[in-house]
């Protein structure tokens, strides 16, 4: 199907984005458009205006500071799959952005795009919450800070506000032994996940965090055990996946405990 | 409506359009370059696939005014001179297509893909393949096609 009907806007620097943002009535704003587009096809979506953010220059950039990195909102999925820097420091991030969709929807999907969205089964905001990366947006009142774990508030809902826009997030680097893992199932390569499991691994404490298995991201960092078993078995016991006629919420649940086990598996085994 | 100028393979093109209109259908019906087919309309299939700035795009979650100032790129200015690419050349000897609906979005997709990746392992392949649908071939034939461009160039 075709979009219905809107006026088209393309700001060239964020704070006439802000300014539209405030000024329009019934505005959404675009980045890579690889989810709001379909929805606009299928006129599940239809803003009066549309605020483009592709011509704001200098917000894809991929800068490393002393702890963390921080990334452009407007930063690809195919960057951050194939950043060095990301490699480097971040690697849970590029595993996960290589899994996104297929090839030509990570050449214009955005880091950005991705949070705001907050699919509980994408990556992105999985990955955010899991390594308790901070979000920057920019508003009206100037810049604050959030942390993902707190961003993502319930199905596609977050903590912005109409009149905000996500400009960065930083990533906290991994330690130097630090070790991850990103695994997922879905019924065909390049679908949403049921289940998707980010795992990190530092100074002998396991953080999980679980995809597509309740309204948003969930993390857990308290699990006292490093045992992939054990983890596991826990992981399932507090999770609460919906039951769903295609997708039995018992399903789910073993889901959640093999990728959580081989997950773990993995966080031990590699170096 | 909006009056802008698209670059296509080279070649400037005066267009006028609502905004709503996606790039497909500008190439399609407004460049008239109709080898650029649409198939699902959400991202799915891949038919569309076009190049902009070099880089594979779904014509059809973008809309021709978001494209000003950019290179566009579609299967009509693959082949130079009447001479089929590489890659064309190889989907044609191993009978990588049989109805060819998806063909042009594979070739622009594996044009930019084999660039990035010149020596592909058939996983890496037919992971990239996935984006693309076909309903004729089995993928098999397409994927052959892909490995003997890559080992011929």
């Amino acid at each position: 199907m075709k979009p219905a009907p809107f006026r088209y806007h393309r700001p060239g620097s964020l704070s006439e984005a802000l300014g539209l943002l405030v000024r329009l009535e019934d505005a959404k704003l675009i980045a890579g458009g690889q989810s709001l587009a379909p929805m606009m096809n299928m006129r599940l979506v239809t803003p009066a205006e549309l605020i483009d953010l592709n011509a704001i220059a200098g917000m894809d950039s991929i800068s490393e500071r002393q702890d963390c990195v921080e990334i452009g909102a407007l930063a690809r999925h195919h960057q951050l799959a194939s950043s060095a820097v990301i490699g480097q420091h971040i690697p849970l991030l590029g595993e996960a952005a290589a899994t996104i969709g297929h090839y030509a929807i990570r050449s214009r999907g955005t880091l950005g795009g991705s949070l705001a969205h907050a699919d509980p089964a994408a990556q992105l905001p999985l990955v955010a919450a899991t390594l308790d990366a901070e979000i920057a947006i920019a508003g009206p009142r100037g810049e604050r800070r959030i942390a993902a774990r707190e961003f993502f508030v319930s199905l596609m809902s977050t903590a912005l506000s109409p009149d905000e826009i996500i400009v960065a997030a930083r990533f906290p680097k991994s330690a130097p032994r630090g070790r991850h893992a990103y695994l997922q199932f879905s019924r065909r390569q390049g679908d949403f996940a049921l289940v998707a499991v980010a795992c990190t691994l530092r100074d002998g404490r396991l953080t999980i965090g679980v995809g597509g298995v309740e309204d948003k991201p969930l993390v857990f960092d308290d699990l006292g055990s490093i045992d992939a078993a054990t983890v596991a078995q826990t992981v399932r016991e507090r999770v609460d996946p919906a039951e769903n006629p295609r997708v039995p919420a018992l399903f789910r649940k073993e889901l959640v405990e093999v990728l959580t086990r081989r997950a773990v598996q993995k966080c031990l085994s590699s170096s | 409506m909006l009056e802008f100028e698209l670059k296509v393979n080279g070649e400037r093109y005066a267009v006028r359009a609502e905004p709503r209109k996606l790039l497909c259908d500008v190439l399609r019906e407004d460049c008239r370059l109709t080898g650029t087919h649409v198939g699902c309309e959400h991202g799915v299939c891949g038919a569309c696939t076009v190049l902009v700035d070099g880089r594979p795009t779904r014509a059809c979650l973008i809309y021709a005014a978001q494209m000003q100032e950019r290179e566009i790129n579609t299967i009509e200015g693959v082949a130079k001179e009447g001479k089929l690419s590489p890659l064309q050349q190889a989907l044609h000897e191993a009978h990588g297509l049989q109805c060819g609906f998806c063909t042009a979005g594979i070739v622009m997709t594996f044009e930019a893909y084999l660039k990035e990746n010149p020596r592909p392992t058939e996983a890496e392949v037919r992971e990239v393949l996935s984006g693309n649908l076909c309903r004729c071939t089995g993928y098999h034939n397409i994927v052959s096609a892909i490995l003997d461009a890559a080992a011929k160039t």
